[in-house]
């Protein structure tokens, strides 16, 4: 039988207004009904552009220009606008990555489903909202038949993505592509999501194109993925086989960047050197030779080609890496080069009991207000609440939570950027919160914060060199020929040629701006380096070279950082002190890897279990929990336990009583629970305060 | 290794190892370090240099450039060479169609038209484009001031501009005018206050978001105030917007002025202004003396049009999302 959708040597281009892009070069990429295809890869590698090629939904000046899609026997490739009509929302649905701009926000959610179906069906209004609601209920909405009459921005996250499924799937699709579909989503919502359209697939017998930047969501979910660089599929296979037996150096080097395959942060991460190639002038040969260790010369005078039965494992590479699998041509090289040595990383200095900042009590409130002159107060959102913490010098302490835990709060109150409404941040012996606004802003030199986006915090108008000047301008640190030199230093430190002060951000590309970003925090040389979520925009292979970077610049300059992120996979590889929040509450606070793989709190156990593990064996063998549910509002925090409206453990008594923070080990492991999962050791009991 | 302990006495900064400065790894400087990307190719580009650009490939904001510069040209040079009396009123020559000596012919006071024309764009244009740059100035500072503090101040400031708007203009420009004799300083005043209003909101919307930018923020972190968040970030940021935003106030000043003009509400004679000749030229409309009223309308759709392309170009220039690669 033959596939359900062909996809043979596929070349799309964009022409712009100077270049043309060669997005897609070649790309052929075959699935069979009921099956799941991952497609995984950096951004920038064409796996969107794939999905959008099938769709013809390319943008502005782009064109296939080459090759040919099979759909279901029908070549879809070379259909005109009207035809890709019937199959688009038809045959093909598509999730995208943003459920709120791909939502219309003027039409309710039951009209917009009951569209796809007006359109394809024939059918008339009252069975349109009927399947609406049908759809509805299959995603797993609650209420469907009330929900249809919502708007969309009266859901949330997740339920507009559950809501983009529906539409999708109400004319029951043989195929359905999900571009991203959780990447906007938080960890526990993602998790669920993911389910979701795994268990549909399997209901419904459809086949899924799941397109993800993720390789732990590929492990879990995917029957065979596709590896795709620079336009080009370089490695295909079964799952199974793909993270068993990486065969191609690009697969096995993204594998190496992860950080959840670090045992702890003494160990390097491998970060692949350099950037993506610039898809409007590809370098001839292998397209992934400037970036690769086992480069040889012929790789960069003729490129390989896909090799092998795509059924088995087939990879675009003369010299591949991993094992000898039957059928598969003898490696040509024996890797003498192993994964870089692990960093001569001994323990890091303790600092002894020395604790460099205190937080004790923090509580902040934002006020809903409504009125436009008299701004009266409606409400109250309780972004922190009484959350204490400290931090050693030398040390890292990281902290995690769902998007709208407070986590972000708490960085900026440190950072100065809010005033807490009551508690106290204890630096050097003074109370931050207690200093007049003229005072704190002469303290800042000791504490500063790097951005999520780097490019955003820089001003766009002004060059690298004023940039990083500006800071010591600010404080009058030093003369102008000084302020060069600290900058010239400052740039080597993080690894910039140092005639990037004559550029402007705009020309940098992440990873480096991210470089000018940890520059400029530390050009005061704060004692505290405050990092909110600084890698999560950054590609993995991005990611590592980040994260490396602040573990050196740790360990040279004897910085402190409070590291915010969502994924706990980053934070348990740099961090020695894990701080979980949840809803404004510090739930669990605790040695690293003690948090990380003895979880005490239910919802620190569920956050672990959400996050997709690269490994099929893992991801596939246990049925994990997860979280269930959504965040509640922090308008109207659920009375006692915040968590207990979410934990599979709640009783009566977490309604009623808030529990405290207690002490679970001697090494300062607390958390916040009724109902903890291990009891105490006895040694935790005589260190209660 | 730190940096926090750079000596006194500093050392060759082009020399790492000399000042003691080691290198954590390797750093190509600016040749190598452009050969393996680690440095964009080709020469810095500065956003002004980038929107410079993108004005320069825009067809018809150039030509809408090389435009007004001919009608500045040609009101203001035009009569040092074209030499017309414009001041005694000669019936013998009226009404005489364009060819010979009168190149546009003669009006019913038998002034040279193309002569007229001239003298009468620099009183449309010098009235246009100062009210255009006083209601900028006004607006900007109202604007700048309701934005970047917030609260009641923006409240109760934008609560008066949303009263003036609720006036029509030409009403307002009417009822002063009648109250006072028109001169040129009295009709830039007029008509500025009639246009500062739109740029004022525009500039409140732009401080509203800057405000908040990253960059704004980070430079918090850093310990500054608001002097150096307003003179060094938002000024800068908001001055594209503020460009353009007068480029079309430029155009919507002299649609006004010739619109009052045009109702005998403009400058007096014997100056003239392109309404001020329109609205002559409309009473022998039945007469066949299409040479009062081409010239004079073709000259101001001339220099609307133009202004309204440059304000174009501006806007796609300034526009970062708008610049395609």
């Amino acid at each position: 039988m033959a596939p359900l959708l062909q996809i043979e040597d596929l070349h799309t281009e964009i022409r712009l207004r100077s270049a043309t892009v060669y997005a897609l070069d070649g790309v052929s990429l075959t699935v069979e009904a009921g099956e799941c295809v991952g497609i995984v890869g950096e951004s920038g590698c064409g796996k969107t552009m794939t999905a959008l090629s099938i769709m013809q939904l390319l943008p502005p000046g782009g064109h296939i220009t080459g090759g040919q899609i099979t759909l279901g026997g029908q070549v879809i490739s070379s259909l005109d606008d009207n035809g890709m009509r019937h199959v688009r929302g038809n045959e093909v649905g598509m999730i995208f990555q943003d459920p709120m701009t791909s939502l219309n926000p003027t039409m309710t959610i039951g009209d917009q489903i009951a569209e796809t179906v007006l359109l394809h069906r024939g059918v008339n209004k009252e069975a349109g909202l009927a399947r609406a609601v049908e759809v509805l209920g299959l995603v797993g909405m609650p209420r469907p038949a009330e929900r249809i009459k919502s708007y969309p921005h009266q859901l949330s996250g997740g339920m507009r993505q559950r809501v983009m499924i529906a539409m999708a799937l109400a004319c029951e699709p043989k195929l359905l592509i999900a571009d991203e579909p959780t990447t906007a989503l938080d960890v526990t919502i993602q998790k669920q999501i993911l389910e979701l359209i795994d268990d549909l697939r399997k209901r419904l017998g459809m086949a899924v194109i799941l397109v993800t930047h993720d390789l732990g969501v590929i492990a879990g979910r995917a029957d065979r993925a596709a590896v795709m660089y620079a336009g080009r599929v370089v490695e295909t296979t079964s799952t199974l086989r793909l993270f068993g037996n990486p065969r191609h150096p690009y697969t096995e080097a993204l594998f190496g960047a992860l950080p959840e395959k670090a045992a702890d942060s003494s160990e390097r991460l491998y970060s692949i050197p350099g950037l993506p190639p610039d898809l409007s002038s590809p370098p001839p040969g292998c397209k992934f030779a400037p970036r690769c260790r086992y480069v040889q010369d012929s790789c960069r005078q003729t490129e390989p080609a896909l090799e092998g039965n795509s059924w088995d494992h087939a990879y675009r590479c003369f010299f591949p890496v991993g094992r000898i699998e039957d059928g598969a041509r003898a490696a040509g090289l024996t890797v003498t080069e192993a994964m870089p040595e692990a960093g001569a990383a001994a323990a890091r200095p303790d600092g002894g009991n020395g604790v460099l900042l205190r937080a004790d009590h923090l509580v902040k409130n934002f006020a809903v207000t409504a009125g436009a002159v008299l701004q009266r107060k409606i409400g109250e959102v309780s972004a922190v609440a009484d959350v204490s913490l400290s931090i050693r010098p030398g040390q890292t302490f990281g902290m995690v939570g769902e998007s709208g835990c407070g986590k972000t709060t708490v960085g900026r109150l440190i950072a100065g950027l809010e005033k807490a409404n009551s508690g106290a941040i204890m630096l050097d012996g003074e109370d931050l919160v207690r200093l007049s606004t003229r005072e704190r802003r002469q303290r800042s030199q000791k504490i500063q914060l790097m951005f999520q986006d780097s490019y955003a915090s820089m001003d766009p108008r002004m060059r690298v060199g004023p940039i990083l000047r500006e800071p010591l301008a600010i404080h009058r640190v030093g003369s102008k020929r000084e302020q060069q030199a600290k900058i010239a230093a400052m740039l080597d430190e993080v690894g910039l040629p140092r005639a990037a002060v004559e550029r402007y951000p705009h020309e940098f590309s992440g990873g480096q701006r991210q470089r000018l970003g940890l520059a400029r925090a530390l050009i005061l040389s704060p004692k505290l380096l405050v990092a909110d979520e600084p890698v999560s925009a950054l590609d993995v292979s991005i990611q590592a070279q980040i994260l490396n970077l602040m573990q050196d610049l740790q360990q040279d300059l004897g910085l402190t950082y409070l590291f915010i992120s969502h994924d706990l996979s980053v934070v348990r590889y740099l961090s020695d002190t894990i701080g979980v929040m949840y809803l404004g509450k510090m739930v669990e606070l605790g040695p690293a890897d003690d948090v990380y793989f003895n979880p005490v709190h239910p919802y620190t156990k569920g956050l672990i279990d959400t996050i997709p593990i690269a490994d099929p064996a893992v991801e596939r063998a246990t049925v994990q929990k997860g979280v269930a549910g959504e965040l509640p509002s922090a308008i109207n925090p659920p009375s006692g336990c915040r968590f207990r409206t979410r934990c599979p453990y709640a009783q009566e008594i977490c309604a009623e009583e808030e529990p405290p923070l207690r002490p679970f080990t001697a090494a300062g492991h607390v958390a916040a629970c009724h109902f903890p999962l291990r009891q105490a050791e006895a040694a935790a009991a005589a260190v209660a305060p | 290794m730190s940096i926090n302990t750079i000596p006194p006495e500093l050392p060759d900064p082009d020399n790492p190892a000399a000042s003691g400065l080691a290198t954590v790894t390797h750093v190509p400087q600016t040749d190598e370090a452009v050969a393996t990307g680690l440095l964009p190719a080709g020469k810095p580009r500065s956003t002004f240099r980038r929107g410079l650009e993108v004005f320069l490939e825009n067809r018809l904001a150039v030509s809408g450039v090389i435009i007004f510069a001919f009608m500045l040209l040609f009101c203001f040079v035009g009569p040092l060479v074209y030499h017309t009396n414009q001041l005694r009123v000669n019936f013998t020559d009226e009404f005489i169609p364009p060819g010979g000596s009168h190149l546009l012919g003669t009006d019913a006071s038998g002034f040279d038209v193309l002569g007229r024309l001239m003298i009468a764009g620099q009183v449309s244009l010098e009235v246009g484009i100062a009210a255009a740059l006083l209601a900028t100035v006004v607006g900007v500072l109202w604007g700048a001031v309701a934005g970047y503090f917030g609260g009641v101040v923006d409240a109760s400031l934008m609560r008066c501009v949303d009263a003036m708007l609720s006036i029509p203009t030409l009403f307002l420009a009417i009822v002063v005018v009648s109250l006072v004799t028109p001169s040129k300083p009295i009709l830039i005043l007029v008509i500025a206050l009639t246009s500062w209003l739109t740029t004022s909101r525009l500039v409140r919307g732009e401080a509203l978001s800057l405000r908040t930018r990253d960059y704004v923020q980070a430079m918090k972190v850093m310990g500054g105030g608001s002097t150096r968040a307003v003179l060094r970030h938002i000024a800068p940021n908001a001055i594209g917007t503020i460009m353009v935003n007068a480029t079309f106030q430029v155009a919507d000043a002299i649609a006004l002025i010739v619109a009052l003009s045009y109702l005998g509400l403009g400058i007096r004679p014997p100056q003239t202004d392109w309404g001020a000749m329109l609205s002559d030229g409309i009473q022998y409309v039945n007469d066949g003396y299409w040479w009062l009223i081409f010239p004079v309308g073709f000259a101001i759709v001339l220099v609307i049009t133009a202004a309204i392309f440059i304000g174009e170009g501006l806007r796609d220039a300034v526009e970062v999302r708008l610049q395609r690669r």
